[in-house]
């Protein structure tokens, strides 16, 4: 459903992403795995829309969107969760959902609220506190109903699970599987490569704006280069 | 006590255009100059409606509201927009650049013209006395019709959507983005409704002081955004109490030291602020945003 082809990107004379082929099924998790500064964060901007590539074509649903505004590319069901959350801190939890339901009719609203509960019960008795006032854990929650709520087809998630503790951090990574086993494709940046290549179909390593390496998560994970460099073996 | 009620009743013209200068600062961190000269437009909108084309009162502010909202859009379109990326200078002098051009082509003969004129009054003066302080009915239109426009912007923004979008976008521009939200169609809705409320200060002011001319838009704009920023600029609410603070120091000093001393005292209020608390009286400490 989403192809990328031979993108690149610089922010002014550095060059961020060189040439970076790679696609989403529909129905897939895939990954893409990578160290700090790869260039991942990129990759999703420029899906979404919020930079534009030098060079290179990006495909939705076959329809062209690399030169589409953001809106646009969200509102067609490309949805980004972006890496630290960014929550809008002096507004309620309630005020932050529903800037995710923004383009969505009013009387889906209510239903779509219940789908995202089931995923996330907590975000209930929290609904009308400051969403500055929220842990980390709560915000990660937050920030996936935001984009969840949109309805995504493709739901891109940056680092969800960054800063969490090892329990959150699997209950995240079940919740990420269940929303896909409920029809949303991800795409699924991490750092944490071990919890990632669990839970993708495929996965894509980026090194310094190039793919390196690429294959099933399964294949990945045994891969000597990849457990040298991401599982720390 | 009378000069309380005078004070308040110019902080409340005074607030109508400090949201202006705090709504468009808060979205773009933009300290939009033409601002006052908006306002401007505005009083000689309201002057043509009453005298030339006899048009109700109520209806006269309508159309000033109107005709400055599409002008704010237009600035906004036509002079700030394409320098959103550019460094923050090129847009203050551009500002800047915009104030003067809206000065110097209303004085034109053949558009406002270069002189004073007289700000008709819709309808005869009367005042009442209630308890020792004269009030007249003007200044009960004022009040009225600037605290009816500030419930209603104080509505628009916390309880409809666009509102809420309002206040996502002046957070961060591109996590709004990523919800759905046309950002640019965002901040032209705001600087239209910022020159619209600097409208209908003009009006209102136009008949409270009844002058008005092509550079009177210069000093109250220059005292609103001094309000702005006493508040807390980006505050909405602080827009209110720095206007209120300022119109009634204003008056005081006035009457009570010298006249010559007004504008001394409002600039005197700014250098106040920016030394002790920079962030205003509503700002909370916040790091800039970039
Ligand atoms: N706005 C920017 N201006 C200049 N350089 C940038 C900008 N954003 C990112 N970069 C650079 O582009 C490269 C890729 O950054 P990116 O944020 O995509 O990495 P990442 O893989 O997401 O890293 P991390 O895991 O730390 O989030 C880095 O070298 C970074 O310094
Ligand atoms: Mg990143």
């Amino acid at each position: 459903m989403l192809t990328v082809s031979n993108i690149s990107v610089a922010y002014g004379a550095i060059s961020a992403l060189r040439e970076i082929t790679f696609n989403v099924e529909k129905g897939e998790i895939v990954t893409l795995i990578g160290a700090n500064g790869a260039g991942k964060t990129t990759t999703l901007k420029c899906i979404s829309g919020l930079i534009k590539p030098r060079q290179g074509e990006i495909l939705f649903e076959g329809k062209k969107i690399d030169r589409l505004p953001a809106h646009q590319i969200t509102k067609m069901g490309i949805v980004q969760v972006p890496e630290g959350r960014k929550p809008f801190v002096d507004l309620t939890v309630w005020e932050n959902l529903l800037l995710g339901a923004f383009n969505r009719p009013k009387n889906e609203i209510a239903t779509a609220l219940e789908r995202v509960f089931n995923s996330f019960p907590r975000l209930r008795e929290r609904l009308h506190q400051r969403a500055g006032t929220l842990s980390g854990g709560e915000l990660q929650m937050m920030a996936m109903a935001r984009g969840l709520i949109a309805n995504p087809k493709l739901l891109m998630l940056d680092e969800p699970s960054m800063g969490l503790s090892p329990l959150l951090v699997r209950e995240i990574f079940s919740i990420i599987r269940e929303i896909n086993r409920a029809g949303t494709s991800i795409l699924l940046v991490e750092q944490n490569a071990f919890m990632a290549l669990k839970v993708a179909h495929r996965a894509y390593v980026l090194e310094t704006g190039r793919i390196v390496l690429s294959g099933t998560a399964s294949d990945l994970i045994e891969h000597p280069k990849v457990k040298a460099a991401y599982l720390g073996e | 006590m009378q000069q309380l009620i005078n004070g308040i009743q110019l902080g409340f013209v005074y607030a109508l255009i400090a949201l202006g200068y705090t709504m468009v600062y808060g979205i773009v961190r933009l300290i939009n100059f033409a601002h006052g000269d908006v306002f401007m437009v505005g009083a000689y909108l309201g002057f043509f409606a009453l005298t030339s084309w006899h048009l109700p009162f109520p209806v006269a502010i309508i159309l000033a509201m109107v005709g400055c909202a599409l002008l704010g859009v237009f600035i906004e379109r036509v002079a700030y927009k394409p320098l959103r990326r550019a460094a923050r200078i090129s847009a203050l002098i551009t500002a800047i650049g915009v104030s003067l051009f809206l000065e110097y082509f209303s004085s034109l003969k053949f558009v406002f013209g270069p002189y004073f004129r007289a700000y008709p009054r819709p309808f005869p003066i009367r005042t009442f006395t209630i308890a020792g302080i004269t009030i007249s009915n003007i200044q009960i239109i004022v009040l009225a019709v600037a605290i009816l426009l500030m419930i209603a912007l104080t509505i628009f923004v916390n309880r409809t959507k666009t509102g809420l979008a309002m206040r996502a976008v002046s957070f961060d521009h591109d996590t709004a983005r990523l919800m759905g939200i046309d950002v640019d169609n965002i901040i032209s809705i705001t600087f239209g409704i910022g020159a619209a409320l600097a409208g209908a200060g003009g009006v209102l002011y136009g008949i409270a002081y009844p002058q008005i001319h092509p550079f009177m838009g210069i000093m109250p704009g220059l005292k609103a955004f001094i309000a702005a920023v006493l508040g807390g600029i980006g505050i909405i609410p602080g827009a209110l109490l720095g206007a209120i603070i300022m119109g009634i120091v204003e008056k005081l000093t006035e009457v009570y030291i010298s006249s010559t001393l007004r504008d001394a005292a409002a600039f005197g209020i700014l250098i106040l602020v920016l030394l002790i608390r920079p962030s205003g009286i509503l700002g909370k400490k916040r790091d800039e945003k970039v």
